[in-house]
């Protein structure tokens, strides 16, 4: 922490050094104008709206008695953490993330390296594959919960020794299996849409050599290919956790919550915007925040990539 | 059998991609009595059929097609807005050295990881306070903060690769500074802004959460809350097959888009000037 602490005119100097020449001065200028807009408008929905978030975490404030508004410190977060429900909650959400990830993961390789080869319908292939990855949430959740159902789906006809009786949406784990399979469905294309870019740059030459010195199939697979899409990979598995992280649609649409499928998202929404409960709803829009954080810099420490490198800053 | 392999992946993906989507053109066409009764099974039964009658009835459906003017309103306004602003920055990220370039993707990328749910309880007290909840500004302003990342990293990768030489190149052949911008820049930037574009569009298109909780009437509510929404006589049991052929005309933007545009990208990300 010792860094914070520097002088700050020092800072200052150091940065102005460089720009000695009017040039340089002029495009720094303009630089900063062109990138003014794009600041502002990203501030105005998410800076603003989370410090108000922070404040209102501290009182209990609910929307239906607004004078009832009272600090209570942490209370709401204390209140939170020492909830069976938030903990359920939490975990159920970590159950999404990390089977539709790890499914997705291997699909969409699978998807990325048979776009790769594919030369006959190259266009066919890529025009379908943005067909899941553009269609509505919301849409794919309705396609999936009717394919479940008893009444008038397919899905139970054919598996082969399905009771067609069977209700997926009664419990637990055959509802939390039904939201998986529409999340992955609609995911997986976007995973394996930033897979193949990443496959893209993996060098002939290398798989070549690796070939010529006897390298099997799957030697070079693990040796050559996945090592050298690294940086592609920790984007495409970063990106994804974080949105499975935030799973809410699906659920809405699906269960709306019942028979414990209900996510952290969801959890955060009901407390907000059904039950108008201001004050727990931003504490618990902090922790979700807190958590989204917790789980990135989990991710880049696993991949050990600098992320601005993996672009070529 | 390298071949072989490559073609059963074909056919799977294929599977994959458009078996869900015959699926819900198939429910469409099923009666909405015989969804009542319940009708299992892939396609509907004989005497199970509807015809055109459950598009009629979701085209005559006032609501939907408010619905559906909404949406293409929001998302058209907001995916323009969001392209001009990224264009903006991305081409002063790519092209030009200033103090807090580093800042500015950095805030790209957190906001890019935003748990959106955790926005909306203050956003829907600001927006009542100031006026524009339930109005399409208010859907607007929160789609491009939310889009301007991806765009902005999109662009701004696209303007890298280009060869802002030829600019240069083009003005020692004799052409002015705007003809050497309309005719060499112009057409090489077109593919990535094209592509920021879509998955602008594509984002706006179908976001929920800021749809149930921006809007309370027909006035600005989206499409996806809209479905949602709509329950039909008997709230127990859905009218599927009316929920199905609405969920299809809400695809058939997205479709249009898909075949129009993707020989963009591709042809965008694959032209070798942009390799250079």
């Amino acid at each position: 922490m010792s860094t914070v602490t520097a002088p700050a005119p020092e800072a200052k100097r150091k940065g102005n050094a460089p720009e000695t020449s009017s040039r340089s001065r002029a495009e720094n200028r303009l630089g900063q104008k062109l990138v003014a807009p794009a600041i502002f408008v990203m501030l105005l929905v998410t800076a603003f709206p989370m410090l108000r978030a922070l404040y209102l975490s501290v009182f209990n404030y609910a929307l239906t008695a607004p004078e009832d508004k009272e600090f209570v410190g942490f209370g709401n977060y204390v209140t939170a953490l020492t909830d069976p429900l938030f903990w359920k909650v939490t975990g159920i959400t970590v159950l999404y993330m990390v089977v539709t990830v790890a499914i997705e993961l291997v699909i969409g390789f699978i998807f990325a390296m048979v776009m790769h080869r594919v030369i006959f319908a190259r266009g066919v292939i890529r025009t379908s594959i943005l067909i899941p990855y553009g269609i509505i949430t919301v849409v794919s959740g309705f396609a999936w919960q009717f394919a479940f159902s008893y009444q008038n789906g397919f899905v139970n006809s054919w598996i082969p020794g399905m009771d067609l009786q069977f209700n997926w949406f009664g419990e637990t784990t055959p509802a939390v299996v039904a939201i998986m399979v529409s999340e992955i469905w609609k995911t997986t294309p976007f995973m394996s849409l930033l897979l193949l870019a990443g496959l893209a740059q993996v060098s002939e030459d290398m798989l070549e050599a690796a070939k010529v010195d006897g390298a099997t199939w799957w030697q070079r697979l693990w040796k050559v290919i996945l090592p050298n899409m690294r940086a592609a990979i920790m984007v495409a598995v970063l990106f994804r956790a974080l949105d499975a992280y935030r799973i809410f649609d699906n659920i809405f649409v699906m269960t709306a919550g019942a028979v414990n499928t209900e996510s952290i998202s969801f959890l955060t929404y009901r407390q907000t915007i059904e039950q108008f409960q201001l004050g727990m709803g931003s504490a618990l829009s902090v922790l979700l925040f807190l958590s989204v954080l917790l789980i990135a810099a989990l991710i880049v420490k696993l991949f050990r990539v600098d992320l601005a490198q993996a672009r070529q800053e | 059998m390298r071949k072989l392999g490559t073609a059963v992946g074909c056919v799977l993906i294929l599977l994959w991609c458009l078996l869900p989507v015959a699926w819900i053109i198939s429910l469409s066409f099923k009666s909405q009595t015989a969804i009542t009764n319940g009708s299992p099974g892939f396609l509907p039964k004989d005497g199970d059929g509807a015809g055109w009658q459950n598009y009629t009835d979701v085209l005559d459906n006032e609501q939907f097609r408010r619905a559906i003017f909404n949406s293409i309103g929001i998302s058209l306004i907001a995916t323009l807005l969001s392209v001009i602003i990224a264009t903006l920055a991305a081409y002063a990220i790519a092209r030009l050295e200033f103090k807090g370039k580093k800042f500015v993707l950095t805030m790209a990328l957190a906001i890019a990881m935003f748990p959106v749910v955790s926005l909306v309880g203050p956003l829907f007290d600001m927006w009542r306070t100031i006026g524009l909840y339930d109005t399409w500004p208010g859907l607007i302003i929160p789609y491009m903060s939310f889009t301007l990342p991806l765009a902005i990293w999109t662009l701004s990768a696209f303007f890298r690769e280009i060869p802002w030489e030829l600019e240069q190149a083009a003005q020692v052949d004799g052409a002015t500074s705007w003809q050497a911008f309309r005719k060499v820049i112009v057409p090489l930037a077109a593919p990535g802004v094209f592509t920021a574009a879509i998955l602008t569009f594509f984002f706006a298109w179908n976001d929920f959460v800021f749809g149930i909780s921006l809007t309370s009437t027909e006035s600005a509510r989206p499409i996806p809350a809209a479905l949602s929404f709509f329950v039909g006589a008997d709230p127990f049991n859905r009218p599927a097959s009316l929920l199905a052929a609405g969920a299809v005309v809400s695809t058939i933007p997205i479709i249009i888009i898909v075949l129009i545009f993707q020989r963009k990208i591709v042809a965008g990300l694959t032209s070798g000037a942009v390799k250079g």
